[in-house]
């Protein structure tokens, strides 16, 4: 990576100069503020940075989704739905709803971990649109659950996964994922500075997601649950999303499904950005 | 420049506590616009706490304060635009590249994508650290990372800069390397806020040094001031023959009043403020024919001047507010 070359001169290369250094205070004029957008994406460029200079933190959003495809396939597709085929036409919209939102909780992880360093007192200091380093850091993450996402939908269209609406079903699909999965890493975000360390933030995450998907639609259809679970699985809105991705993919999608899951993460967003905001703010 | 308000600091009654511990016990502070002020004391005594409230990291739950005129709750983003921190921990990103880290602060301070870059490394080259520039920063040194942090602080000049404990941990020479950029943006007209447990480092930077204790400043004023309050330094001699220390003792009293003979036999120490006044007693000293192995002229420690001041020593104060750093940190 370094690209490193030999300087004539090294002493003069590895100390502060004090002229050099007089100079360098002297020499810039104050440019505008960055406006919140700009500050946003710079921040979420910090994440994808991060993600360029160490690249195995990606097998979490790449590998696990790969397992979960083959192994619930293969295990569950005969008993459940009588083929292998059948089922992944059922099963991938569920698992790719899974494993994008299981991929949240790290989002409160990551900020846990960010906050016992020095630099988060650099951003705090800094004159810019307080939301900017929470939201940025989102996208970066938004793009994480995109490749995660589209993992799975290729290992499942090489496994055979072969869904009516196409192409456009399936990244309206991925699309409707993603902005559920934003939406709902601000829980995890408030989370990651409620809690002291970052394995309480997982912990206390799939202690919270692990039932919430569990008890959806995500594996199987609720019909053969107990009637209060079933009332329960129906209005989770993780199967409402899981109903309308299938949707979207099959087609037949319900307009009212979409919805709700946007407006459920747009409440989620509303709540709990501002919340995360002002704690990060506080420090 | 604009026309500066005369005061760039200025704190009355600051109050902070974390669950039971008053970090922070109403410090009143008072600095100069353009000058460099000092606040000295141990681990534990609230130094951090006061700079992250002035730098609008914590609210105050009491007092109130102004930096560069602007009220550090209700204009905090005023004061924000004008200051920037470097925190006792490197505020520096440890999984990004030297460069990186410099264009990141600079796209978040406004400039664009070529400006930011073309900063960056008139900073890096400035700072010594173009070499590294491509080197994550979590295998910098110490120093490096300390000149990164600094040169961050910089992208746009501060008019006020908090220097928190800046050298701690550093060796000699990243330390003198700190101290001249340091002077370099006094020389600016840059304000600074620095804190430190070391005495000297305060000397040779500082204009004036409020000493801070249990969250209380319970001295200020210019170093040399404070020095002589607490009773100057110590000539101290080591002879080469043990057996001509009372005769040195007797010539040291004569010039300088009481002498303390060490538990080492060889040596001898004798409170002196005055440079040229112990320079010709230890001439005098040689002149007679004693052998003099060596001698130093030392300032008052903070030690010391934690002892004279509060009647217990520095590490004693440390001991007894661990606590409220992990709170801090927390």
């Amino acid at each position: 990576m370094s690209t490193t070359t030999a300087g004539a001169q090294p002493a003069a290369t590895t100390e502060a100069d004090e002229a050099a250094v007089r100079k360098a205070i002297s020499s810039i004029s104050r440019p505008p503020r960055a406006s919140a957008v700009s500050s946003a994406l710079t921040f979420g460029w910090r994440g994808m940075l991060k993600v360029k200079h160490v690249p195995e933190q990606l097998l979490d959003v790449t590998i696990t989704p790969v397992m979960f495809v083959v192994m619930f396939t293969y295990l569950f597709g005969g008993a459940i739905a009588g083929s292998t085929g059948e089922y992944l036409d059922y099963i991938l919209p569920g698992i790719l709803v899974m494993s994008v939102l299981f991929t949240t909780v790290y989002s409160g992880v990551a900020l846990n971990t960010d906050l016992t360093k020095g630099v988060v007192d650099r951003f705090r200091s800094l004159p810019i649109w307080s939301p900017s380093p929470l939201l940025g850091s989102l996208i970066g993450d938004s793009a994480r659950y995109l490749l995660g996402g589209t993992v799975i939908i290729v290992v499942g269209l090489i496994l055979g996964f072969r869904p009516d609406a196409g192409i456009v079903g399936i990244l309206a699909a991925l699309g409707l994922v993603v902005v559920f999965a934003f939406g709902l890493s601000w829980v995890f975000t408030t989370l990651g500075l409620l809690l002291r360390s970052p394995s309480a933030v997982l912990n206390a995450g799939f202690m919270g997601i692990f039932p919430l998907t569990f008890l959806s639609n995500v594996f199987v259809e609720p019909d053969t649950l107990p009637r209060g679970l079933q009332a329960f699985v129906e209005v989770n809105p993780i199967s409402i999303l899981a109903t309308a991705s299938r949707g979207l993919m099959h087609g037949g999608a319900q307009t009212s499904d979409i919805l709700i899951v946007l407006a459920v993460a747009a409440g989620l967003t509303a709540v709990f950005a501002p919340l995360t905001t002002r704690m990060y703010r506080r420090g | 420049m604009p026309s500066a308000p005369p005061l760039a600091i200025e704190a009355s009654g600051l109050v902070k506590s974390f669950g039971d511990t008053r970090a922070v016990d109403g410090v009143d502070l008072t600095v100069a616009s353009g000058s460099v002020y000092g606040v000295l004391g141990p681990n534990g005594a609230g130094k951090t706490t006061t700079i992250r409230m002035l730098a609008t990291l914590l609210r105050p739950d009491a007092g109130s304060a102004s930096v560069l005129g602007h009220d550090i709750v209700r204009e905090a983003d005023a004061v924000r635009g004008a200051v920037s921190l470097t925190g006792q921990l490197a505020s520096v990103d440890e999984d990004l590249t030297g460069r990186e880290n410099l264009i990141l602060i600079g796209r978040l301070l406004g400039f664009r994508h070529r400006p930011a870059r073309a900063r960056a490394d008139e900073l890096l080259d400035a700072f010594g650290l173009s070499e590294a520039a491509g080197k994550l920063v979590k295998h910098f040194s110490g120093g490096m990372r300390r000149r990164l942090d600094l040169a961050a602080s910089i992208v746009i000049t501060p008019r006020l800069m908090f220097l928190d404990e800046p050298t701690t941990g550093l060796d000699p020479r990243s330390r003198n390397q700190v101290w001249s950029i340091i002077r370099a943006l006094v020389a600016s007209g840059t304000t600074i806020l620095l804190c430190t447990q070391y005495l000297e480092e305060a000397d040779q930077l500082c204009d004036r040094i409020a000493v801070i204790d249990r969250g209380k400043v319970i001295a200020e004023g210019t170093p040399g001031k404070l020095k002589a309050s607490v009773g100057a330094g110590a000539l101290r001699v080591r002879l080469l023959d043990p057996g001509e220390r009372d005769d040195a003792a007797r010539m040291l009293e004569r010039e300088l009043g009481a002498v303390t003979l060490e538990s080492d036999p060889a040596a001898l120490s004798v409170a002196c403020a005055d440079a040229n006044r112990a320079a010709r007693a230890v001439a005098e000293l040689a002149g007679s024919g004693v052998g003099v192995a060596g001698f130093s002229l030392g300032q008052p420690s903070l030690d010391e001047v934690f002892l004279a001041l509060t009647g217990r020593s520095a590490q004693d104060a440390e001991a007894e507010h661990g606590t409220a750093d992990q709170e801090q940190a927390a």
